[in-house]
């Protein structure tokens, strides 16, 4: 395995990948967004696309650049210090993971239209309100050679604007995941208004056709594809709530070397430095385990389950304090609709539920320690 | 075995040469204060399979397996290292060695002795023939280390010493002892300090315990009077000993944060032992708590990876080494509670059935106060690394 040190090339793609997103995806921008009614801006998604974003996972035979995940990783980071918008996590990490499992014409094809920003995926996996893919009830019946799907999933992130949605259902001997195309007839997306402003939506399913083309990988085997691709996405949602506790932390630091009260600055204050001293530490160990879980998923992925809930529980842990710290410090303001860190609280607050919350990777962390 | 063997080979033959020479009765992975060998002139071996397992360990060169062979280490490199620690913790091995010659004297020494002072000195801490304390703190200095009064006077060919420390841990059993000595009473409190070896046999040395609240006492008194250090006993230049004092107190945070002797447990990943202890509980919020130390105990495992992989990268930590010294002890207070929690009633007795539970625990509330106290730590991470006003 690489050490735990980033390589000359990964620092270069985390240098060159800031200097974009400060000019094109600053936090300001979310606001525009926001203030717009958009969730998605597709000019800035294809900009990445050919920057290679799009395809990091994917092999080079199909067009993408496959830096690994360990770099999936560092951009996810940098794009969680402005809380950049994009289907990156979903269809650059978690779609690509599971199309990479399946070594088929059909994933190959699909997998080079994620690389040239032609294709957009939601993963469709929740139906209560908590993370647990393997309680999922929605059903696909046989149907002559093909399946019809019947059910709801609920907080489908990108699901509003996604061109394709993975589905997870329950067949007769287990689940299967199907690629099915977002305007198939009997998909219902309502999108669901997000505290973070991002898109999500709810979906239904009614009576929905698919074939067995539709299926990624093999009837009842949904985890064989599915597992590998939400580790991945766990890892890369991790190192974004790094990125953006490590984002809120600048803000709330440069918030209090400026503000005076009592007639001087109050980073002067012990108690202020200690608590930011203090995040600051729980920012650096975290890191630590962000960087260990790229590079289990890339050295060993069959090993790499215990480091990749490590690094999401630590981040859903870091990220909540980071952003509660930045409201504390900052005083009213930080409360305020017009300050941007408002905006670091509401989407760690999505992060943290999205794809397990701290105790479901908790659980995860002590059972494969055993106990 | 050598530094240029593969990584493969090297962990192939480290593997036949432990199931070879590590003894039964050294494969517990017992780290409580019966288990760990101190070595010094005055140490009494607790069985012969300590003393085997330090002397085959010691002519190894694997009680400090970095160190460079010729001052008695093995010369490994850090993925040698991993392995090392790695086959160790797989056979659940002793240390075969704990000092502070090995984890704070050695690194200064090796970074600022002479060539001659390496010669002299560190063989005799590998093969654990001289024991060493650290003679830092005074009654008045504190965590305001630079502060220290203890004063050497220049008499030509030596120092004449004269003044107290306190908390020289283990000062009664040491046969050295590491000083530092303010040897220029003009200069800024920084500047007028160098760094002394003292022999504890030198007339004019004398210790006494200090009882603690674990009913142990590991900590002593030291005085100094007139005792006469002859000129090459200084490490660094004259009055440049702070450099000295700063590096070692790194290498002595880094320590403390990876559960090193000193810590019960040390050796020993941290979650093991919270593993051990939560062995088929079932109360909710004890297994909640024991699942949040576990989580923070591998990231934080992980941080020491990372930091001595970027060391040697050429990236050294400085002072964020602070947080380490921060992190892990206020883990392990917190490690230590969960585990007298878990034990009941059980915990409440000395020497009970869990052993001295209680006494490890009552010793790790002076994590956070030893080595700089977790306030000075997050002081010198606010000033220092966050750049934050003084």
């Amino acid at each position: 395995m690489e050490k735990l040190v980033l390589t000359e090339e990964e620092t270069m793609l985390s240098d060159m990948a800031r200097g974009y997103l400060d000019g094109a995806a600053p936090v300001a921008k979310l606001r525009r967004m926001r203030d717009a009614g958009e969730t998605h801006d597709a000019a800035l998604w294809k900009e990445m696309a050919d920057m290679g974003w799009a395809g990091v996972l994917v092999p080079e035979a199909q067009g993408g650049s496959d830096m690994g995940y360990a770099a999936a990783n560092l951009l996810a980071r940098e794009m969680g210090k402005t809380l950049a918008v994009s289907p990156y996590i979903s269809t650059a990490v978690i779609a690509a993971t599971a199309l990479r499992q399946v070594a088929d014409a059909r994933a190959e094809a699909a997998l080079a239209r994620i690389a040239a920003g032609e294709a957009t995926y939601a993963l469709a996996v929740d139906e209560g309100i908590k993370f647990d893919p393997e309680a999922a009830q929605m059903t696909a019946r046989a149907d002559g050679n093909g399946f019809r799907l019947d059910g709801k999933k609920q907080f489908v992130v990108d699901g509003a604007m996604a061109d394709r949605l993975l589905v997870l259902a329950r067949t007769d001997n287990g689940l299967t995941l199907f690629d099915i195309p977002a305007d198939r007839a009997g998909v219902t997306r309502d999108r669901s208004n997000m505290i973070d402003a991002r898109d999500a939506a709810r979906i239904t399913f009614d009576n929905v056709e698919a074939t067995g083309e539709d299926v990624l990988g093999q009837v009842d085997q949904a985890m064989t594809v599915l597992k590998p691709a939400l580790m991945a996405g766990q890892g890369a949602l991790a190192a974004e709530m790094t990125g953006l506790a490590a984002g809120a932390f600048d803000m709330t630091v440069g918030y209090i070397k400026e503000r005076k009260q009592f007639g001087i600055e109050i980073a002067r204050f012990q108690a202020l430095q200690h608590r930011a001293a203090h995040l600051w530490c729980e920012i650096e160990v975290t890191a630590s385990a962000i960087l260990n879980a790229g590079r289990m998923m890339d050295a060993d992925p069959d090993s790499a389950a215990l480091a990749v809930s490590l690094a999401k529980a630590r981040a859903t842990q870091t990220a909540t304090l980071a952003v509660q710290e930045g409201v504390q410090m900052h005083g009213g303001i930080g409360m305020t609709d017009a300050y941007d860190m408002g905006f670091y609280m509401k989407r760690a607050r999505v992060g943290a539920e999205w794809l397990g919350d701290y105790s479901y990777h908790a659980e995860q962390v002590a059972a494969a320690r055993g106990f | 075995m050598t530094a240029e063997s593969t990584p493969d080979a090297f962990r192939e033959e480290l593997r036949a040469w432990l199931e070879e020479n590590c003894p039964q009765e050294m494969r517990d992975g017992k780290m409580t204060e019966e288990g760990i060998c101190w070595g010094g002139k005055n140490w009494q071996f607790t069985s012969q399979a300590q003393k085997q397992w330090l002397d085959r360990c010691a002519a190894k060169g694997y009680t400090v397996p970095t160190w460079p062979k010729d001052y008695g280490g093995a010369g490994l490199n850090r993925a040698q290292e991993k392995i090392f620690h790695q086959e160790m913790g797989r056979i659940n091995a002793r240390k075969p060695l704990q000092s502070f010659g090995i984890w704070m004297l050695g690194p200064a020494l090796l970074h600022f002795g002479s060539h001659e002072q390496k010669l002299h000195y560190l063989p005799p801490i590998a093969r654990g023939e001289v024991r060493w304390c650290q003679g830092y703190s005074e009654p008045g200095a504190g965590s305001d280390l630079a502060n220290v009064q203890t004063k050497g006077e220049d008499k030509g060919d030596h120092w004449l010493v004269n003044g107290q420390k306190i908390w020289t841990s283990y000062a009664d059993k040491a046969d050295w002892i590491f000083a530092l000595v303010r040897t220029d009473r003009e200069a800024p409190k920084h500047k007028g300090i160098s760094f002394l070896l003292i022999d504890m046999e030198d007339p004019g040395v004398e210790t006494r315990p200090i009882k603690m609240i674990s009913g142990i006492s590991p900590f002593c008194e030291t005085f100094f009077t007139d005792v006469k250090v002859p000129k090459d006993q200084i490490v660094g230049e004259e009055n440049r000993g702070w450099d000295v004092a700063k590096y070692l107190l790194t290498h002595e945070r880094e320590m403390i944060s990876g559960g090193g002797a000193g810590l019960s447990g040390g050796g020993r990943a941290l979650g093991a032992v919270i593993k051990d202890t939560m062995e088929g509980l079932t109360d909710a919020t004890l297994r909640a708590d024991a699942m949040r130390c576990e989580v923070d105990s591998l990231a934080i495992g992980l941080t020491l990876e990372r930091y001595k992989d970027q060391a040697e990268a050429g990236q050294g930590a400085g002072d964020a080494s602070a947080m380490l010294k921060y992190m892990g002890t206020e883990l392990n207070k917190r490690r230590h509670e969960l585990m007298m929690t878990a034990g009941g009633s059980d915990a409440l007795e000395w020497d009970g059935p869990l052993g001295n539970r209680a006494g490890d625990w009552l010793r790790t509330k002076a994590n956070s106060i030893e080595g700089g106290t977790s306030e000075v730590m997050l002081s010198i991470v606010s000033r220092r690394v966050l750049g934050l006003p003084g």
